[in-house]
């Protein structure tokens, strides 16, 4: 009886074990590495599915900061990334983890504050906006995970001669989390917060938030996708993963991209350079 | 299959027990030797139940040496014990005594048939497929028997086995002891119930306070007690 | 999932995705739980029987290892699966075995200290009974688990709270892929990050009802049968 227990207890687990594990021969899927404000702001629920139909492939996508994306396709763990920090990404590829980088489409950043503005930043520039947060020591919560945005944030701090790392003081919080997380928490304490647009319009905890700075041509925030470099991680899929990125860069990708709105408001615009052919 | 050893004659050879400070067995020497019925009688606390658990080989004396057949370190291999409150084992009653026969060696085959005699022996053939923890406590008693019994036990040892029992539930379990002995099983066990000690015993130990005081022929011991002690027990005073 | 919804709505509407991502959490949880069971119960009770050096040391690792932190069996079975870690050839990180993996090796401590608990208070009374008998270590071992059988239920019980219950292991091992290796707490994690704040909650709730019937199931099984065998 208790034998028989076992043998059962065994015969369900090694079932859902095998089960579950992917069928690896005719498995067309790829591992793609990508940001919190491509998954929480619904792209990826609508392009998938169009490049699913035109192309059999699933594409799987880790959302992560774009800083912990590139980490986990430097272990050799994704076989595309989908990030939006042009220097880290440069660097990637440099450092040869990265076939190539290709711009795929942009959003903007928009500066999030309270209804109430305490620091009166709305309308300046981001440039100004920042000085008189700083200056008012008023709370600002920043990502702090090496993402794209957290990256965007210091150099946006840089621009407007402030040295954070120095500056810092109980008003600045750091969370170490993804933009809805931040989003919730200038929520919480009535902060400031950089987010990007496509995270914001899809944000539904709102609350006392709203857009404080907009429009600037320093807030442009540009996505770009590689191909994880196969001669160092043999098992990168290397055809599938080109697809998807030649599809992406595509007139038919960037159509897509286009065409995904939330509230009838476009959230990111395509600009991958035009092929020869 | 089980060695050709025996584990009688089994002999205490100046056996004593301490737990701290207390002495709960005192420089016993005995054999126990195939015969009639042995009854261990004496007042609570004379150390009846850890005497039997020496002899099963379930408690370790603090000096002294047990051997069974001659054998200092012996498996029990043909002694068998029933407790006052035997555990059942939460499963039927057939699968009870079916697991006694396979810790015995008894082969796989054999063993439906064995449960079947064995059961009939005890009288609980109609509750083979009940729960061993539903039994009334008279069941169970006479289920612990029967796993005993399925060690063909050359000894078999009992400690107090009807003390919790009514009287015709007694019945049942002395009428299966009395078969088990007049099959060639030594019985050794423990009882405060000198009508018991009457109806049962071929010779009595009696002990006080650890030692043995008298062992004597069962006849002898109710009539002409020789040691004081003896003497008090018999007419019910309180021996201490 | 559109988050137009609420939860309840997408119950009631019988959402396709919804289900596959209960189906998915029942999946890789109770398979932990069975493999966890398969290790845990026979170390526990190894762990009551067994005297040798070090037991105590290892008893009380085991009991402290009940509260190890999902994140850093997550961080643990992620480096080991890394198509850079030892194990990485298996190429199996970012899938539901990956999360079971990590899973089992979160609740083999639980059910193996609270087993050893047990097998230990029912060696106590079985001790004699089953010396006696003559019966081999082996044979106590199995012998006490099927006699426990009840009690220890409540250790799978246990155990598989715990693996539906926590995000951060299959989070990171799993990657909390959409269609593949999203579960209900990665995906209420997901939501409450892009403060769909309702949607997470009502998910939420949907996740502790059906752990609720779970463990209502098992006790009803646990009192039946225990009336039934005594």
């Amino acid at each position: 009886m208790a034998f028989r227990l076992v043998s059962l207890a065994s015969a369900f687990a090694f079932g859902v074990l095998a089960g579950l594990a992917p069928a690896s021969a005719q498995d067309r899927s790829i591992v793609v590495a990508s940001t919190t404000s491509t998954q929480d702001s619904g792209l990826f629920g609508h392009l998938l599915p169009l490049f699913k139909a035109r192309t059999n492939i699933e594409v799987k996508v880790i959302a992560q900061g774009t800083g912990q994306a590139l980490d986990t396709a430097r272990r050799g763990d994704a076989d595309v990334v989908f990030v939006h920090a042009r220097s880290q990404e440069e660097k990637f590829v440099t450092d040869g983890f990265g076939v190539k980088r290709f711009d795929v489409m942009y959003n903007d950043f928009v500066l999030i504050g309270p209804k109430g503005d305490p620091a009166g930043v709305k309308g300046k520039d981001i440039e100004t906006a920042l000085r008189a947060i700083q200056a008012k020591a008023a709370p600002f919560v920043s990502r702090g995970d090496k993402s794209g945005t957290h990256s965007a944030e210091l150099a946006l701090w840089k621009q407007a001669g402030i040295d954070i790392a120095a500056a810092k003081g109980p008003w600045y919080r750091e969370i170490g989390q993804g933009m809805g997380p931040a989003l919730n928490t200038a929520g919480a304490m009535n902060g400031y917060v950089l987010a990007d647009r496509g995270t914001w319009i899809s944000f539904r905890n709102r609350g006392e938030l709203e857009i404080a700075v907009e429009g600037d041509k320093r807030l442009f925030n540009q996505y770009g996708v590689i191909l994880v470099n196969p001669e160092k991680f043999p098992s990168v899929k290397k055809e599938f993963g080109q697809i998807f990125i030649d599809w992406l860069v595509s007139a038919e990708g960037q159509a897509a991209i286009a065409a995904y709105k939330i509230d009838g408001q476009q959230l990111f615009f395509p600009n991958a350079e035009k092929k020869a052919s | 299959m089980r060695a050709p050893t025996s584990d009688l004659p089994l002999v205490l050879d100046g056996i004593s027990l301490q737990a701290g400070a207390t002495t709960i067995l005192d420089r016993l020497n005995l054999t126990i030797a195939p015969g009639p019925p042995t009854l261990i009688v004496g007042p609570n606390g004379a150390g009846k139940s850890t005497l039997l658990r020496v002899m099963m080989g379930l408690a370790s004396p603090t000096a002294g040496r047990v051997s069974w057949g001659g054998r200092t370190a012996s498996p029990p291999l043909r002694r068998a014990i029933v407790f006052q409150r035997p555990v059942m084992l939460r499963r039927t009653v057939a699968a009870n005594v079916a697991y006694a026969l396979a810790q015995a060696g008894t082969p796989r085959r054999q063993r439906a048939e064995r449960v079947a005699a064995l059961l009939e022996r005890v009288g609980l053939p109609d509750l083979a497929q009940r729960p061993a923890r539903k039994l009334s406590g008279g069941e169970q008693q006479r289920l612990a028997l029967a796993r005993a019994l399925a060690r063909d036990p050359e000894i078999l040892l009992l400690d107090e086995p009807t003390a919790s029992l009514d009287p015709a539930a007694t019945r049942g379990v002395e009428e299966i002891v009395l078969m088990a002995a007049q099959s060639g099983i030594k019985i050794v066990m423990a009882s405060h119930d000198l009508g018991q000690v009457r109806r049962l015993a071929g010779e009595v130990m009696f002990m006080v306070r650890g030692c043995l005081r008298e062992r004597a022929a069962a006849a002898d011991f109710l009539d002409h007690p020789t040691t004081p002690e003896a003497a008090a027990f018999l007419r019910g005073d309180l021996v201490i | 999932m559109s988050d137009q919804y609420s939860a309840w709505q997408l119950i009631l509407n019988g959402d396709a995705a919804l289900f596959a991502i209960v189906r998915l959490s029942l999946a890789v949880s109770l398979s932990a739980v069975a493999l966890a069971a398969l290790i845990g119960m026979p170390l526990g009770a190894l762990l009551a029987l067994a005297r040798f050096p070090g037991r105590s040391v290892l008893v009380v690792l085991l009991n402290a290892l009940m509260g190890l932190p999902p994140v850093v069996v997550g961080l643990a079975v992620y480096l080991l699966l890394s198509r850079s870690g030892p194990l990485g050839a298996m190429g199996i990180l970012f899938t539901p075995t990956a999360m079971v993996i990590a899973q089992t090796i979160l609740i083999v401590p639980i059910i193996a200290a609270l087993t050893r608990q047990t097998i230990e208070d029912l060696w106590a009374e079985y001790r004699d009974e089953l010396t006696a008998m003559d019966v081999s270590q082996t044979g106590r071992m199995v012998t006490l688990l099927w006699d426990a059988r009840f009690s220890l239920l409540t250790a799978l019980l246990a155990g598989f709270g715990r693996a539906a219950a926590e995000v951060g292991a299959v989070m990171i091992v799993g990657g909390n892929i959409d269609g593949f290796t999203r579960t209900m707490t990665t995906a209420v994690a997901l939501e409450t990050s892009k403060g769909n704040l309702p949607l997470a909650l009502g998910l939420g709730l949907v996740l502790v009802a059906i752990v609720l019937a779970i463990n209502a199931a098992a006790w009803g099984t646990r009192v039946w049968s225990e009336r039934q065998v005594g």
